[in-house]
Order: C-alpha cells, then structure tokens, then sequence
C-alpha cells in the first residue's frame, strides 16, 4: 500500500463513527496503549467494511475488557477469562455475524488461559485481539503470566520469579489459524495485522503490546508513554528481518507480523457441513446403506 | 470491646485488607495463594509485601485464577501447611468447585471474604451476596464489624479451624469498601502472645500427603448400590456435627482471646441494649455501628429498642439468637444480600427459622439494603426502627422493605 493511499483510508475513517459518544469519556489512564489498539481495531473494521449490526464485540474484565462497552456495535462485557467461551456460542449461533473478542493477557492467558488453546484447537471463525501490557492494570499492577522476569509489581515486590508466557507461540502451538503480532507503535501496521486475522476463515489470535504507562511503567522506572512505546518498538521485531538485520532489535527478540497461518478447516463450517450429512443419511437410510455397500 | 493496651502490643492505623495480613503473618501462615480482585487486591498486595520484606515466612503463589487458588492451597494444607487466601464476588464463584470440596476433605484453611456484590448488573462494591451464596457449602463464616476485629478473628479462625472437634475451614468475612479500605486505630497483638495462643499448627493429622504414610485421599466411594451412600453419610454426619461443635469451640476461643489479650469480641452474637427492648433490629458485618448509633438516638427518644448482631453466620447460632429475641415483640433483620425465591434476605431466613425455637410468636421484617456498594446510613436505620415498631404495636404487616430503592 502505498504513503497515499494510507493517509486516504485515513482520512475517510472517522473513529467517532464507531463509538459511543455516550461512554466518553473513557476510563483510560493517560498514556495507555489500549486506545491506539482499539482505534487500529474500529480503522480495520471500517477498511473491511463491516457491517456494524453485524458486528459483535465480546470482551472480559481489565483494562482490555472495558473497551467493547466504548464500540458502538453489539457489544457483552462478560466475566473474567471467559469472552473466547462466550464468543464461541455465539459465533456457532450466528454464523452470520463477525464476533470479535478483545481480551487482556490476565483475562485471556491466565484465568481464560484453558479457552485460548481450545479455541485454537478448533479454529471457530473468531479474531481475539489480545492487548498485552504485561500487568494486571485495572486492579492496580500485579503480576500476570506475561510480566517479563525480574519486573517489579504489586504483587512481585523483589521481582517476578516466574518465566512469562509467549502467547503467539502458544496459539500457533495449539493450531490456530491466524497469528499475529503487532507494537502500538506502527498503526497503519496493526490495523493492517487485524484486517488480516478479521478476514482470515478461522481462528485468529492477534497480539498488542501495549503500554500500561502509569503503573507498570512507573514501578518500573520506564520513562514516559512514548519512551516505553519506542523501547517495545526496538525490542520487537519484525519477522521479515529475523536473518537480515540484528540491531537495533535485540532484547526480547520477538517478532512482529503475521507469525502462523494455516489453512485447516473452520469449525463452524465443518461442524454445519457434517450436521447436513448425518441429517440426509438419516433422511434417505437406503442411500446410506448402499453407499457403504 | 475494651481497650487496655497489653504491654508488648503495637499500635498501627490500617484498613481492613491490611489488618487481615498482619493477622496472615502472626499466625505464622505457611503458603499463601492470591489472585486479585476488587475490593480484596491491596489485601494479596499487602501479602505479598510482608512476604518480600521477610515479615511473613510463606510461599507466595500468584495463580491464574481462584479456582487454582483454593486448589493450590489444598495440596499444601494436605502436605502439611498452614494456608490462607482471600477472595470475593464473581472470585469466590470462580472457586466453587474446590471451595465445596474443602469441608469435605476436613481441612483448616483460612479464607477472608472481602464481601462484594455479585453479577449481574457488573458492579465492584461492597455487599454480602458472595458469602451468602455460598452459606450452604459447610464453611464456617464469621462476620466482622471492625478492623481489629478483622485481625483478631482471622488469628483466632486458626484455632477454630485446626481445634480437632471442628477441622473445618473457616471465611473470615469483612465488607468490602468499608471494612477493607476504611483505617482505623488497630491493636497489633505481641508475637509471641500470639504463638502462645494458637500453639502448634494441627493440619493433616487426618488426611496427608505424605510418604511415609501413603494413603489414597479421597477416592470413589463405592457405587449407590454398595457402601458408597452409607460412606457418603458418614462424612456428612461429620461434617455436620463438626458443625455444631464449632458453636462452642468459637465461644471458647473468643473466650479465651479476650483472657490472653484484654480485648473481647462477641463470639456467636452481640446483644447491644437489648435488655427491656420491646422491639430490635438483627445486623451482620460492618453497618452494626450505623445501627448502634441510631439505636442509641431512639433510646434517647425514649424508644424501647434493642439490637442483635450476628458474628457467627454458620454454624447459625440458633439457640442464642432465640433467646435473644424471645422477649421482644419484633424484629426487624438487616441484609447486604437477597435470597432469591423467598423476597427476603437470607439472615431473614436464619432468624425466623431460629425463632420457631422462641417460646412464642416474634414478629419479624426484612430490610434489604446496602447493594452494590450503597450506604445504609443512620437515617435508614431510623426508618427501619419506626417500622419495626409499628410491627410490634400490630399497627402494620411485615413483609419486605429495600431502603436503597429511592435513595
């Protein structure tokens, strides 16, 4: 995509279309990343030219899960860890509409952790937008199964002790169809990295690292929001350099963009395929019984 | 309560969650498991503190989640350890699977509930519907009204819990909001009053995990049609009759802890100038000083009422509350929490069911009130002793009255 043709879609994207004027303003501390995210979410819903009444929002408790109530779509805010086995219901219920789940890294890899994989396993028509700041924000910074090691938190006052999660090499383990990473650093990237898992006939799994500025980021001693922004930037990078360049990235050594894809088949259809068949069989005996002959 | 100072105790000025930690590390507690969750979170933080600056000597878990929590908790109290958490709303839900195998299993673990509302409508604040949710489970519950009796009660819930006629865990309920963020003067009792107090830690002497004595904890017990029931009901009997000696273990303990440490608590009730009373308000957790204040602005109103407040939730003090109430006309019972298909409260329920045992009729209201976080001010309590007593001079019908309708 060309420079002009960026700042074009841009241009015609109003994220005010997309949101509840009435929830403003947002809970969000100044700083934190989650809104870029949740703009990148609304751009790409606007460039694949979504349908907002067909458009459900299912997300959790956090810092991430509070953002659906702020989309002007159909929108459930549910109990923590759950949003991935809400969605799943009502993706199988209504394979007409594009469900969307928008988790954090507690909800989705800690107290949901179980559901990610089993929806990987699946691989039911979802996109999970994770948004991982590396912390329980929302009750006030403890440690989560992604908090790098030695970092300091609420609840982790002498450091974390305990290894972090990588959650994009989790779901590709566990066979979802469509993995993604992305920094909230590069938006026309991350809009682009969800329009990919939005179109993607599968489970999609897409990784936000976000900035939680006031908490973590001050326990830790890591300067302003766009300070914290730029290091993630540089300790991220991209998958398409991985043999070609090694500096500036280094320190986290994880990459960005697309990171798994596959073509297995999307439960829901194959689910409603197979209810068709055993349904005819059962319809027309004598033809079953003679296909086996 | 008394206030003389014991010579070796520490005064400090915490809120409820901090009280509850202090009390963590004075019992000596072995392993903690925590995952936060409002109202309960600076409580694991402050856990997790006293555990970094080596005032707490435990193994801190942080978990995915509180039904790991509780399952964490029950593997380290088999092997041997004395073990805390705390939890509240849709977390004690979280947690129900292991939470209702605990009793059952016979073991002490020490659980605060920092009382929230539950879902749905979402809501973070204080009510009672978590724990009450939860009253059937054969946990003992013990309801504070204030931030020392926060931390003296989660240090004598040790006692109760390991006393081998009860060995059942124990839910130290405090109301969230008020009681875990609301500081106050809190005596900190000397160490090693404290050790003296609670003696050696009495765990798994029943049930353990451990190799020099193999044995298989909790297997199938057999199928409905052999000794499978017949072992099913024994365990229960037990529990249930740990039950019930629990009601005089509690008093003894608290009897003792006021002997020790000069500082009382009520052990299963309080009575609060409940002789003479024609008339009292029941009340549980924290709203009892709202209640006192207006009981004592109808006394000097020359009103004849008095007040019952219920420490002990289960096992229900039964006899004590009938007695209590068995000379008053009526009654009218406050609660943070709805019991759904009776339109009451659930404390509404225990107390009637309590006075089939009063050698005669006591009429008796519900009041609901304290939802989600609101306020039972002195004003409501005004308006429930006015209807109360209207109720005791036959001038109206009980029923069920929710004071933060129209607030």
């Amino acid at each position: 995509m060309s420079a002009t043709t960026m700042l074009d879609s841009a241009a015609e994207f109003d994220v005010r279309d997309y949101l509840r004027a009435e929830m403003m303003p947002h809970f969000l501390c100044p700083g934190c990343g989650h809104g870029i995210a949740l703009r990148a979410l609304l751009w790409a819903v606007h460039e694949l030219a979504i349908d907002k009444d067909r458009l459900a929002v299912v997300s959790g408790i956090g810092c991430a899960g509070r953002l659906s109530a702020y989309i002007d779509a159909s929108t459930f805010h549910v109990t923590h860890g759950r949003p991935i086995a809400y969605a799943t219901g009502l993706a199988l219920a209504r394979p007409d509409l594009h469900v969307i789940v928008i988790t954090g890294d507690g909800d989705c890899l800690a107290i949901g952790g179980n559901h990610l994989i089993h929806a990987c396993r699946r691989n039911l028509k979802l996109t999970c937008l994770m948004l991982n700041n590396e912390v329980y924000g929302m009750t006030g910074g403890q440690v989560s199964p992604t908090t790098s090691e030695t970092r300091v938190t609420s609840t982790t006052p002498l450091g974390n002790s305990e290894p972090h999660f990588n959650a994009c090499a989790l779901a590709a383990a566990a066979g979802a169809g469509f993995v993604g990473r992305e920094v909230t650093h590069h938006v026309p990237k991350l809009k682009e990295l969800i329009k990919a898992g939005l179109a993607h006939p599968g489970f999609a799994f897409v990784e936000v690292m976000t900035d939680c500025t006031e908490i973590f980021g001050r326990k830790n001693e890591m300067g302003s929001s766009a300070e914290m922004v730029l290091r993630q930037k540089s300790e991220l990078r991209p998958s398409a350099y991985r043999d070609t360049v090694d500096m500036p990235f280094a320190a986290k050594d994880l990459p960005t963009g697309i990171l798994a894809r596959n073509d297995r088949p999307e439960y829901g259809e194959a689910y409603r395929r197979a209810a068709v068949a055993i349904k005819s069989a059962a319809d027309n005996p004598a033809a079953g019984r003679k296909s086996r002959q | 309560m008394s206030a003389v100072l014991k010579p070796k105790s520490k005064l400090i000025v915490c809120d409820g969650n901090e009280a509850a930690a202090w009390a963590v590390a004075a019992a000596r507690v072995e392993m903690v498991a925590v995952y936060p969750i409002t109202p309960q979170s600076s409580l694991v933080e402050y856990l997790a503190k006293f555990v970094a600056d080596g005032r707490l000597a435990a193994e801190l878990v942080d978990a995915e989640g509180e039904h790991s929590v509780l399952s964490v908790l029950q593997g380290a109290c088999l092997a041997g350890a004395r073990t805390y958490t705390a939890s509240c709303g849709p977390g004690v839900a979280f947690m129900f699977e292991p939470y209702v195998r605990t009793p059952g299993l016979r073991l002490p673990i020490v659980m605060g509930i920092v009382t929230r509302d539950l879902l749905t409508p979402q809501s973070v604040w204080g009510g009672q519907q978590d724990a009450m949710s939860v009253r059937e489970a054969g946990w003992i519950q013990v309801y504070c009204e204030s931030v020392q009796e926060v931390l003296d009660t989660t240090i004598m819930a040790y006692k109760i819990a390991e006393h081998r006629d009860v060995m059942l865990p124990v839910n130290v309920c405090h109301d969230g909001n008020y009681l875990s963020f609301g500081a106050a003067r809190v005596e900190l009792p000397d160490q090693a009053e404290v050790d003296a107090f609670l003696g050696e830690k009495d765990v798994n002497w029943h049930v353990a995990l451990d190799p020099r004595r193999p044995m298989a904890v909790d297997p199938l017990t057999g199928g409905a049609v052999g000794s499978g029931p017949a072992t099913f009901v024994r365990y229960r009997k037990g529990e249930c009759s740990a039950m019930q000696n629990a009601l005089s273990v509690i008093t003894e303990v608290h009897e003792e802890w006021g002997r020790r440490f000069g500082r009382t608590h009520a052990p299963l009730v309080e009575r609060y100038r409940m002789q003479d009373a024609d008339y009292a308000l029941v009340t549980i957790g924290s709203m009892t000083g709202a209640a006192k204040d207006a009981v004592d602005a109808a006394r000097e109103r020359g009103e004849k009422v008095g007040l019952l407040k219920v420490k002990t939730y289960r096992p229900f003090p039964v006899q004590a509350v009938a007695a209590a109430l068995a000379q008053v006309k009526a009654a009218g019972v406050v609660d943070r929490s709805v019991s759904f298909g009776w339109n009451c409260g659930p404390l509404f329920q225990d107390v009637i069911g309590a006075l089939y045992h009063a050698p005669r009729r006591v009429a008796a209201m519900s009041f609901i009130g304290g939802l989600a976080g609101a306020d039972i001010t002195t004003g409501h309590f005004d308006e429930a002793i006015r209807r109360v007593a209207e109720l005791a001079q036959g001038a109206a019908a009980g029923g069920t009255v929710w004071l933060n309708e129209k607030d």
